[in-house]
């Protein structure tokens, strides 16, 4: 019996395995997902007919229940909201983790082997670090709580003692495992540590804080596996892990800042002096020059930000290319790697909204043609196409690669107002002679657009 | 048993090898179903929960267990039908609506 429950195990392996590779392309992704679908099918069943289960009645009050509130939420949430969701989801991946590796704790009762300790230290910590970071990422990016910065005295003080702490516990409990009060106080250390880790991180950098807390809910369950010495939660562990690794260094390169300075960093509090900023005059334009711009036009390019799902004005942005493509202009759309909450969130707005993904392009791929470029539409996007990044060695933008809307003709910028991004720097490109500012919300002011270019 | 501990750190370190040569080739385009999607992945720790909740060793550890059971299934159901939902919107070419 155990063998075939190992080979099950086996071939769920392999298909999340093969379903991660489907990833790779859109045209197989989907495949991929149910593939992982199945995986996950097969390991349950086949832990069901284990031996050592007695019970059932439980099991399927918990199974009934979680399906339950999980089909809700996915049916549901708005593609905007998809990064709160995923934060939350984090969370309860690793809090579950969590809870498996005390359940265990409490079964063993004391006598456990150096290594089960351990891994059951490991997955306790960072289940708890994953289960309220996720949280306090979900609160920020749901509104619940403060999306800046929060940031007090001594808070670097705080996390050091807090982490002397919890390795000095660590050690205690490794020694002598049936100290259960000391592993009670690694478990409150490490919920208060996941607060600390993420309370003061600001919207923008949360693609970085989604991303490693992603990986942490991996190592978790890696962690969970070595407890309980099952190998499908040390593989699909590793794998989450890893992937959520890679996110989070392709987030952090796309900002050109390491993980330690955003999570020790705090950028946004930093308050940058503008003493150019007086001799600047901004020209408030209307949709009426806008409309006229884009008929003009041959080529635009379209820079969507967090703006854009805010103002949830996907679909209007849609329509308005649809529509310049029908009357044969060449338009399409510049993804910056950071743009919006978490990875990739703006391709899954505009896939919601029909849009062709041979439209879409990385900024790489796109950031050269933006000199034959006779518009470039910018919608609720503000640091990605700072200038300063560029030139400005005084800037905390510069280094960060941004997409080159400035070396277009010219530039629209739908926006809500001139405040400055979530990095805090002024935008000079908003002075430039060449940019059209058009304040207000960018669904209405999209919509204007539209009904001017029917008239 | 030492033996068993290193078969499983063997396992450990190829398959993060493994996630790396696969989620390298992911496009950013689909980073955000690769997210989700892991994220339902690492509900695999359900795996763990079920034997907590269904052994009977102590009250304790069968609620630890429910509740792990729980949560780990919002995480696998909801994160694999979120999933679903936003690969199927990843297409090419929809039909063209563009009478609007």
């Amino acid at each position: 019996m155990n063998i075939i429950i190992a080979l099950a195990y086996l071939l769920s392996s392999i298909l999340f395995i093969l379903g991660l590779r489907d990833l790779s392309s859109p045209k197989t992704a989907r495949r991929g997902n149910q593939l992982a679908m199945i995986a996950m099918l097969i390991a349950i069943v086949v832990t069901l007919t284990k031996n050592e289960i007695l019970d059932f009645t439980l099991i399927i009050i918990g199974l009934i229940i979680g399906s339950a509130i999980g089909a809700i939420i996915a049916r549901k949430i708005q593609m905007t909201a998809v990064p709160q969701m995923v934060a939350l989801f984090n969370g309860l991946g690793g809090g579950a983790s969590a809870l498996v590796a005390l359940a265990k704790y409490n079964r063993l009762s004391g006598d456990i082997r150096i290594d089960v300790i351990i891994s059951m230290v490991a997955s306790l910590s960072i289940g708890a670090i994953t289960f309220t970071g996720s949280l306090v990422a979900f609160g920020k990016l749901q509104g619940l709580i403060r999306g800046a910065p929060v940031v007090f005295k001594a808070q670097r003080l705080l996390n050091m003692l807090l982490f002397a702490l919890f390795l000095i516990m660590g050690i205690i409990v490794t020694i002598n495992p049936a100290n259960s009060t000391g592993l009670l106080i690694i478990l409150a250390i490490a919920l208060i540590l996941g607060i600390l880790f993420v309370i003061p991180i600001g919207g923008a950098d949360m693609p970085v804080v989604i991303s490693t807390l992603n990986s942490c809910s991996g190592m978790a369950a890696a962690a969970t596996g070595f407890v309980l010495s099952n190998n499908i939660l040390i593989i699909c562990g590793a794998l989450v892990g890893a992937s959520g690794f890679i996110l989070t260094r392709i987030m952090c390169k796309a900002m050109n800042r390491s993980i330690t300075n955003i999570i020790f960093g705090s950028v946004g509090t930093v308050s940058v002096n503008d003493n150019n900023n007086d001799k600047h005059v901004v020209i408030n334009y209307t949709e009426e020059d806008a409309s006229i711009m884009l008929e003009a036009a041959q080529k635009v390019i379209i820079i969507p930000g967090y703006g854009l799902a805010v103002a949830q004005a996907q679909f209007a942005l849609q329509e308005l290319v649809t529509m310049l493509i029908n009357s044969g202009i060449d338009v399409r759309y510049a993804i910056h790697p950071v743009a919006g909450r978490m990875p990739g969130h703006m391709n899954v707005l505009l896939a919601e909204a029909n849009v062709s993904y041979d439209l879409l392009f990385d900024l790489e791929d796109i950031n050269d043609s933006f000199q034959n470029t006779d518009v470039a539409l910018v919608v609720g996007a503000n640091d990605v196409i700072n200038p300063s990044a560029r030139s400005n060695k005084e800037s905390p933008l510069y280094g960060m690669p941004i997409l080159n809307a400035d070396q277009a003709r010219s530039v629209i910028i739908c926006k809500r107002s001139l405040s400055p991004g979530f990095s805090g720097v002024d935008n000079e490109l908003f002075y430039q002679k060449k940019t059209l500012m058009i304040f207000g919300d960018a669904k209405e002011s999209i919509n204007k657009i539209i009904k001017l270019l029917k008239t | 048993m030492i033996e068993t501990l290193l078969v499983s750190v063997y396992i450990f370190v190829l398959a993060i090898f493994v996630g790396f040569e696969t989620i390298t080739k992911v496009p950013p385009l689909l980073h955000t179903p690769l997210m989700s999607g892991t994220n339902a992945i690492s509900g695999i720790t359900l795996v763990g929960a079920l034997i907590s909740a269904g052994a009977g060793h102590s009250t304790l550890s069968t609620i630890l267990g429910l509740l792990a059971v729980i949560i780990a299934t919002i995480n696998v159901v909801g994160g694999f039908m979120v999933t679903d939902r936003m690969l199927e919107m990843f297409k090419k070419e929809k039909k063209k609506n563009y009478n609007r």
